[in-house]
């Protein structure tokens, strides 16, 4: 034991090279449970199973640790058995920005203050699409149109990110959308393809496909500057060719889907930090700069008050929002 | 035919050593998922995923996907021999395949269902080889009226049809419904019936529904009975399964409906259990024997499995050339079809044509060594049916409790599993029909969101059911299925005036 410990932090030293010193004070002693609040092969889910991959890889712990989907209620069951696995430091939660809120919206029977923060890890970039052969060339010809008839706008799931942002197009745009529900992006995706919808605004890698097969192409980018240049996606494009939605006349300069990660409430100081700094030793690997790479997401790591920073912004961000349109809870 | 000579090349790439060797891997892991309930096919082949990211992308999904062939002939041993479905696209085989094994044919019950499930696959995979590019426009005419449109024939293909009165079906159905709603609503984003037990925010999982309706409510009716007094003497018998395998063609007319029913849902995205349902609802209404289903006919196992291996097989289709997954083990592939560095698409097919035929020929390849080594299995498990009943009760409790719990590490599951077992009890006790409330329960969910969603699209109109030929075909097709009984039940009555009044009552 004593041997497999020393080696272990040998490697994590040698590994780190000069990033911060591995925290000693206290290690897992039990297999870690990895808990994604998606279904198998969502977003989440890929983020949860690509950071076990990485730790079994290069051994940062000699504990096994497992992946368990519980995306039940848009992640709420997720969120749930984490709330009631309070002060269990094996339990570690990886989730998005639902964890706060989901619970302004519906009367789901967790916050995200049951939790402990550990980090946010990526951001996912949300553009605004359409069908390939729609007469639209940018965002302005879009919203030009969207005023004379009311477009149908899908998106993944109700009251979520998708529908937030859906919302605020129509307040900087003054135009009316009816907004679909669907279970996921993916979903809504190849609804875009067969005409069903006139547009949605899904992240990079939920139509990177289809914009690779022509069936669907993005206008515009809700970001304040353009994305990295990265692999030519069609023959003559790239991600950086997407124009800003500001640029475009659309005045939303940021939005974006943080990946969060969370223990349960009520574990100690010591047991967060040892989860900080393994999720901190995962974003140095290779691997983790080639998964952010293929998903097209922001490199980002957010931890303690620039993380409660982050998701105190956000939340007013949204409060607003869901004030506007009736649907806060209570 | 330029499909022809890709697909030729890609039995090069499959049948190799290693290839086939991963595939006899795969399928075995499979059958051992499949068997065991509440492991199944999405959980075996996440825990498998991990392993392949070291893997050539083309070996990573034929041992993947040869591991679903194996998990898909491995859940309907369960619903032969235990009435306890592993997979929901394996409870239609649960209505004859049980019965025929507790008469004491088990070998015949397996072997009926293996041989009808590979011609199901086969005509599947010939339908991926020669139709791919039609096959992926279809599934793009598919908008939130058309999904309901499907659903809604799937359920009128089984309202009325039972042995039950529909009043009772009707019943069936409504609980069902109402089970699927507990949870989030997609549309709204409310929380629904959860009672106040938090944890039911995630909604009731189809396998612990199952596990309890079928496997522990028929274990109380066999106590009830004294089933222990009937020990079954299954005859272990090689030459059963060739004689099973060649009355097969006696079904033809059915493997071949069947196998259209399947790859039509498959294409379109029904997926296997809509199939299966459909598929055996649709056999008892125009088979000969129709009456008899329910009570082990041969032909009430071919129309499901092979409507369910049909569709299972056609449903890789569009998750290969559209990115939408048709089952959660295809969700789970897709995934790892990205950790490869593959994106499911429409470009897949040009981009990677070793790896999109390559995969195309194993389907073949993989579905024969599937079949191969799952019949050679049939005299181990019928051999489970001569074990004592005082012992395989026990074991079918512990089954069921582990299932229900490794589901989602979840005490609650357990407990909601053995409470369906009272209800499943009480339904058979009360000759209401518990297939119309599995089926409520497995897509009643996604029928809702598909109608809301059309609501949503039309501002309220129902003309959005009629408003274009693929729309207005399926939903008259429901609706003529729906009042076929009906129809027949008048046309009785007009015959028999003597038939009491109250009667009609009743059906009406």
């Amino acid at each position: 034991m004593k041997i497999t410990s020393k080696l272990l932090l040998s490697t994590a030293a040698f590994m780190l090279a000069g990033a911060l010193p591995a925290d000693a004070a206290w290690q897992p002693q039990k297999p870690i449970e990895f808990v994604a609040t998606a279904g198998p092969g969502g977003g989440t889910d890929n983020l949860a199973r690509a950071v076990q991959s990485i730790i079994t890889k290069y051994k940062l712990t000699d504990q096994p640790v497992v992946v368990v989907n519980k995306g039940g209620g848009s992640g709420a069951e997720g969120y749930v058995y984490g709330k009631a696995s309070a002060g269990d430091p094996y339990k570690v939660i990886f989730g998005t920005s639902n964890a706060w809120q989901q619970p302004l919206v519906s009367k789901v029977a967790f916050n995200y203050t049951d939790l402990t923060p550990i980090a946010a890890m990526a951001q996912d970039e949300f553009l605004l699409w359409v069908k390939q052969d729609a007469p639209y060339k940018t965002a302005s010809d879009f919203l030009k149109a969207a005023a004379a008839t009311e477009f149908k706008m899908g998106g993944a799931q109700s009251k979520d990110t998708d529908e937030v942002l859906t919302r605020m197009i129509e307040k900087a745009a003054k135009v009316k959308f009816t907004y679909i529900p669907f279970k996921s992006g993916a979903e809504a995706a190849v609804q875009l393809a067969g005409g069903h919808i006139d547009a949605h605004v899904n992240n990079p890698s939920e139509s990177l496909g289809q914009w690779r097969g022509s069936t669907q192409r993005p206008l515009c980018a809700f970001s304040p500057k353009r994305l990295p240049q990265g692999p030519k996606v069609t023959t003559s494009e790239g991600w950086s060719d997407v124009p800003t939605c500001v640029e475009q006349g659309l005045a939303i300069s940021q939005y974006e889907q943080p990946r969060t990660v969370w223990l349960p409430g009520k574990v100690s100081p010591e047991q967060a930090a040892y989860y900080v700094d393994l999720m901190k030793k995962v974003q140095a690997t290779p691997e983790w700069k080639e998964y952010i790479e293929k998903t097209s997401q922001v490199d980002t790591f957010l931890t303690g008050t620039a993380f409660d920073n982050f998701i105190k912004q956000d939340l007013e961000h949204v409060k607003q929002v869901a004030g506007e349109q009736g649907w806060l809870v209570k | 035919m330029e499909n022809l000579e890709s697909l030729l090349h890609g039995f090069t790439i499959a049948v190799t050593v290693p290839h086939l060797t991963l595939m006899v891997i795969g399928v075995l892991l499979g059958i051992l998922v499949g068997v065991l309930p509440g492991l199944g096919a999405p959980n075996g082949v996440s825990l498998l995923l991990p392993l392949t990211f070291g893997m050539q992308p083309v070996s990573a999904i034929i041992l993947l996907s040869s591991m679903y062939w194996g998990a898909l002939f491995g859940g309907s041993v369960t619903s032969i021999l235990f009435n306890i479905p592993g997979e929901p696209s394996s409870v239609a085989t649960t209505f004859d395949g049980y019965p025929m094994a507790r008469d004491g044919r088990p070998t015949t019950a397996l072997a009926t269902a293996f041989g009808s499930a590979a011609f199901g696959a086969l005509v599947g995979v010939i339908l991926i080889t020669f139709l791919a590019s039609w096959v992926a426009q279809v599934a793009l005419a598919f908008g939130p009226p058309e999904y309901f449109a499907v659903y809604f024939l799937a359920f009128a293909s089984f309202v009325g049809m039972g042995g039950a009165a529909p009043i009772k079906t009707v019943v069936a159905l409504a609980i069902g419904f109402a089970i699927a709603a507990i949870g989030i609503d997609t549309v709204s984003g409310s929380v629904r019936l959860t009672m106040g037990i938090d944890e039911l925010v995630k909604g009731v999982s189809f396998v612990v529904a199952v596990m309890g309706l079928f496997g522990i409510g028929e274990l109380l009716i066999a106590v009830e009975e004294e089933f222990s007094a009937r020990a079954v003497s299954s005859r272990v018998d090689w030459k059963e399964v060739f004689r099973a395998l060649g009355r097969l063609p006696h079904h033809g007319i059915a493997l071949l409906r069947s196998a259209a029913i399947g790859c039509w849902m498959g294409i379109t995205p029904g997926g296997p259990t809509a199939a299966s349902f459909m598929s055996y609802g649709i056999a008892k209404r125009f088979s000969r024997n129709g009456a008899r289903f329910g009570t082990g006919e041969a032909e009430g196992i071919v129309a499901p499995e092979t409507a369910d291996h049909a569709a299972g097989t056609s449903a890789l289709l569009p998750m290969l050339s559209l990115g939408i997954p048709g089952s959660a083990t295809a969700a789970v592939m897709m995934g790892g079809l990205m950790i490869w560095g593959l994106n499911p698409g429409p470009m897949l097919f040009v981009d990677q044509k070793d790896f999109v035929w390559g995969l195309i020929a194993s389907m073949y390849v993989g579905n024969i060594v599937a079949v191969a080594l799952v019949l050679l299995t049939v005299p181990v498990f019928a051999a489970l049916m001569r074990i004592p009943f005082a012992v395989i009760a026990p074991l079918i409790v512990i089954i069921c409790v582990v299932g229900a719990y490794s589901v989602s590490n979840s005490y609650l599951d357990v407990v909601l599993m053995l409470g369906f077992g009272v209800v499943g009890y009480l339904f058979k006790k009360l000759h209401y029909p518990l297939a119309p409330l599995v089926l409520a329960i497995v897509i009643g969910d996604k029928a809702e969101d598909a109608f809301r969603q059309a609501m949503l699209m039309s501002k309220g109109s129902l003309g959005i059911f009629f408003a274009n030929r693929l729309v207005t075909t399926l939903v008259l097709a429901g609706i003529a299925l729906l009042l076929l009984p009906l129809a027949l039940q008048i046309v009785r009555l007009l015959r028999k005036p003597d038939v009491s009044a109250q009667e009609k009552v009743r059906i009406i």
